[in-house]
């Protein structure tokens, strides 16, 4: 992997057409995206009853909205209380700065090994490999990331890195790669998930008791208190954030929240939108070093890695308000079917189809270029987001920022399609001429049945006269 | 009050059936639309792949077409969608004030056909007569862009003779999507796959929408899996009546 | 140019032309409660944590009973209730707290709707690694503590303490999407709600 995206992954096309033919994936899919999507629905009636979720949306995007049109008089806030509150403040401007400075603190304390909460942008810098080249091991302590790290495998999902995979697979992979990384699987272990969260309790509990240095990312930093939060639900973020002597903690300069009352929204929308309950089991608050509570040591490195890129993109900055709940996700027809992986990055689904290529620039590359097109343009994430991201609409901008970038050199056949019709459609005396050529077309592709419509599709037959020369022979209707 | 139909391209080239029941439908209802012929395209599918500059003389000839008329009326949800909601950005690529600022006095004056028979003619039994058992998808752009909320529903509630089924998982894409279609014809297949699924779980004859675009996509999954179900257009089914079935 | 001031550079030239007050909506806050405690009880208990409710003068019977017979319990400083044969939290490392069984805590505020608990470690508390190593946690709510909803909880507390919100026992969801209670943090959750007598 490299900048967050699966090296030699394809175009999403070919990608998904791979994942299309996984009967079981598919069947992995509709079942968590089907069961998560009914929870979170109930949850929003139910909000609906004594109060407004429209509001609440409203106030979330509000929050994080403000914090990202002042976004550097907030960081220059959140580094100045964190420093107060006794924290190291870090800037890397892309991940290799990032990697270098957590590595270089790790190895300050000579541990071999270090231990992770669940983090999208440690994924997305490639902090774990980035470790291990410098001979210190990095464990995924969340259930699903252990599946994944266990299992050689890549994140699908931004909850549930592992919703790809179901109970028997999970099983199968602590069977075979628990001992190797530690304390093996029980050997009568079942199928049953609280026996195999059992497993995964006892696997990394010495993990935990030993660590030395942890490693999270946050949810949020609020910049006028030094306040980093997590939130999570098994408590091996807990673990993580409380035990071991060192804390660094990789920010994305995006989760600033500029005030401690600016999280009530947000910790109201967060865990109804993501895994569909009320509140998750822990949120943890720290504001740099609690006196002899927790890490005496603590670090932040704040992140850019193409977030201000993003930032500059008048209708594509929206997506720094993404708190990473996964709701477009659960809720995507084109997800529901593909999985995460046919994304090619650790932000996969809608939020990812913008984030990546956001976070690159239009015209980076073909794959991240092919992800726009990822979309049917339903609007269903729009309308599940809690911070009200409007995906299709940026989406859409993103689409004519990957045609303009190609704009000049040899066009596409489809580039030199769309510039005829442009010239057809924008008078109607020409259409009328083009009319003609859509019938031949249907001809053709109906004799040769080759096109990417026909393949599965029949074309429905042509009428006898357009709608156009029907209300010229008949006076519209009426003679 | 002047009427414009904007009848589309895709029903002016393929459906023009449906172009032909508003007309029917309207004159029953006592409205007289005109069909100002200068009229083509809304854009969309320049718009929603990412041609704007190819999309900014089209819009242009929309608003040339339409400027003057008390309201344009159009049988497709997702072609009032992409007037209402993109033309404007349309509008700000060209860096053309006089056409942001006739943007603006056209775009709100497009209703997709349920709208404008339920809020501008204040009507939702419209004296059709179906004799048919119909399940009603509601396409994404209407249900998501515009909004048109139970609308179509109750227009079909108040037809005569046809009776309503239930689409399971109805708020789901078919997975047309415009040239999502072809672009990413595997995904769009098994999205609509899923649909002509739901469809015959219903037991209807009838597969009714508000969109022919996306009416093309099931439609053509329905007769290549001969499923037997009839994918037909709103219009076509609240212009019919005893006298003149569909 | 160093990365702090690079980044703030590039933020500020993104940002060019926009203006930096956003208003924000208010929150939107939720119906009055009836029953605070009452409901706060309820959403606690779907969580599957074990609630009672007890008068002051019940409630050292009460955590003794939550208690399994022989069980190994660690206490905060500063507790109100006292716990026979308890040990008294000396500061020990996580393998010390990985021998004990369960732990004893009282809380700062209390969350009706979303059933949750704010423990803010100040006295009663005791450190965070106390009530998350022991697999059962006893906790203690006083009934005026409980708070109808989530913006009545944030002023209530200090944000340069650490804080952690305790909504049921430890879960996960990472298995098909449902939940299952019991991986890391305490598996058993007991929470004492006190209530003064009317």
């Amino acid at each position: 992997m490299s900048g967050g995206t699966f090296v030699g992954m394809p175009a999403f096309p070919k990608a998904a057409h791979e994942a299309l033919g996984n009967a079981q994936l598919r069947h992995n899919l509709a079942h968590a995206t089907g069961t998560i999507r009914a929870k979170r629905l109930r949850l929003v009636d139910e909000v609906n009853a004594n109060s407004s979720w429209e509001e609440l949306r409203l106030a979330g995007a509000g929050v994080k909205e403000s914090a990202l049109v002042d976004l550097a008089t907030h960081l220059e806030r959140l580094e100045e209380s964190l420093t107060a509150n006794g924290a190291t403040v870090h800037w890397a401007r892309d991940a290799a700065e990032a990697n270098a400075i957590v590595a270089s603190i790790a190895k300050g304390h000579g541990v071999d090994e270090v231990v992770k909460v669940k983090s999208m942008v440690t994924q997305e810098i490639n902090l774990n490999e980035a470790l291990e080249a410098e001979g210190i091991a990095a464990w995924e302590t969340d259930l699903a990331e252990l599946i994944v790290q266990l299992g050689e495998d890549l994140p699908s999902h931004i909850l549930v890195p592992a919703i790809h995979r179901n109970r028997s697979e999970i099983r199968e992979i602590f069977l075979a790669k628990m001992a190797g990384a530690g304390r093996p699987a029980p050997e009568d272990l079942t199928d049953e998930p609280a026996v195999l969260a059992a497993a995964a309790r006892a696997h990394l509990r010495e993990k935990f008791l030993r660590a030395k240095v942890g490693i999270s990312g946050a949810n949020f930093a609020v910049a006028d208190t030094g306040t980093l939060v997590v939130v999570e639900s098994e408590g091996n973020g807990r673990m993580c954030l409380t035990l071991p002597e060192v804390l660094i903690s990789v920010v994305g300069i995006e989760k600033v929240v500029p005030t401690w009352e600016g999280l009530d929204p947000l910790l109201r929308l967060l865990p109804r939108s993501s895994t569909g309950e009320r509140m998750n089991p822990y949120t943890s608050t720290w504001s740099g070093i609690t006196p002899g509570d927790g890490p005496q040591e603590v670090h932040v490195v704040l992140l850019d890695n193409g977030r201000t890129n993003a930032l500059a993109d008048e209708v594509g900055r929206q997506a720094l308000r993404c708190i990473r709940c996964s709701a477009c996700l659960n809720v995507c027809p084109v997800y529901e079917r593909t999985g995460g992986h046919a994304y090619g990055s650790v932000y996969p689904g809608p939020i990812g189809a913008i984030l990546n290529p956001l976070l690159k620039g239009p015209g980076a590359d073909e794959q991240t270029d092919s992800l726009p097109y990822a979309s049917s343009l339903c609007g269903a994430c729009f309308e599940a987001c809690p911070v009200r991201i409007d995906i299709p609409s940026v989406l859409v901008d993103l689409r004519a920022q990957v045609v303009d970038a190609h704009r000049g050199g040899v066009p596409k056949l489809e580039a030199v399609a769309f510039k005829a019709s442009a010239v057809a459609l924008s008078d109607a005396r020409k259409l009328a001429f083009g009319e003609r050529f859509t019938r031949l077309g249907l001809r053709v592709a109906r004799r040769f049945g080759a096109s990417k419509w026909t393949s599965s599709r029949d074309l429905p037959p042509a009428p006898p006269e357009s709608f156009r020369a029907w209300w010229k022979r008949t006076d519209g209707g009426r003679r | 009050m002047r009427v414009a139909l904007m009848v589309t391209c895709i029903n002016d080239a393929l459906y023009p059936d449906t172009g032909k029941a508003v007309v029917t439908l309207l004159r029953r209802l006592g409205v007289e639309v005109e069909f100002p012929a200068g009229q083509t395209c809304c854009a969309q599918p320049m718009v929603n792949t990412g041609y704007l500059d190819e999309a900014v003389p089209v819009v242009r000839n929309f608003v040339d077409t339409f400027a003057g008329y008390d309201a344009v009326v159009t049988p497709s949800g997702s072609c009032a969608g992409c007037a209402r909601h993109q033309h404007s950005i349309v509008a700000r690529r060209s860096g053309d004030a006089g056409l942001a600022a006739a943007v603006e006095e056209t775009s709100p004056k497009v209703y997709e056909l349920s709208e404008f028979l339920v809020d501008v003619l204040g009507v939702t039994d419209v004296g059709a007569y179906y004799p048919h058992t119909v399940t009603y998808h509601p396409t994404c752009h209407s249900l998501r862009m515009l909004g048109v909320g139970d609308r179509p529903r109750r227009l079909l509630e108040s037809v005569r003779g046809l009776t309503l089924l239930e689409l399971p998982a109805a708020d789901q894409c078919c997975g047309f999507g415009g040239t999502f279609a072809v672009k990413n014809s595997d995904t769009s297949v098994a999205m609509g796959t899923d649909k002509v699924r739901h469809v015959q779980d219903t037991g209807a004859e009838v597969l009714v929408a508000g969109d022919n675009s996306c009416l093309t996509h099931i439609g053509g999954l329905m007769t290549r899996q001969q499923s037997g179900v009839r994918p037909v257009h709103l219009a076509e089914i609240l212009a019919a009546t005893e006298a003149d079935p569909a | 140019m160093s990365a702090r001031d690079d980044i703030l550079r590039r933020v500020r030239a993104a940002l060019d032309g926009v203006e930096p007050g956003y208003a924000v909506p208010a929150a939107p806050r939720i119906a009055p409660l009836d029953d605070v405690v009452g409901h706060f009880v309820e959403r606690v208990e779907d969580y599957k944590a074990v609630v009672q409710r007890c008068s002051p003068a019940d409630l050292a019977d009460r955590v003794t009973a939550a208690l399994p017979d022989g069980a190994r319990v660690v206490v905060p400083a500063g507790l109100s209730v006292a716990v026979p044969g308890a040990d008294e939290d000396a500061g020990f490392g996580a393998h010390e707290l990985d021998g004990y069984d369960a732990v004893v805590t009282e809380a700062r505020v209390g969350i009706a709707e979303t059933g949750t608990i704010i423990l803010d470690h100040g006295p009663g508390q005791g450190r965070r690694a106390i009530s998350l190593v022991p697999d059962l946690h006893v906790c203690i709510v006083r009934a005026d503590q409980v708070v109808p909803d989530v913006p009545d909880a944030l002023p209530l507390l200090d944000p340069a303490r650490a804080h952690t919100w305790i909504s049921g026992p430890s879960a996960t969801s990472d298995i098909e999407l449902n939940r299952v209670e019991g991986v890391h943090g305490p598996r058993t959750l007991v929470v004492i709600v006190v209530e003064a007598a009317p």
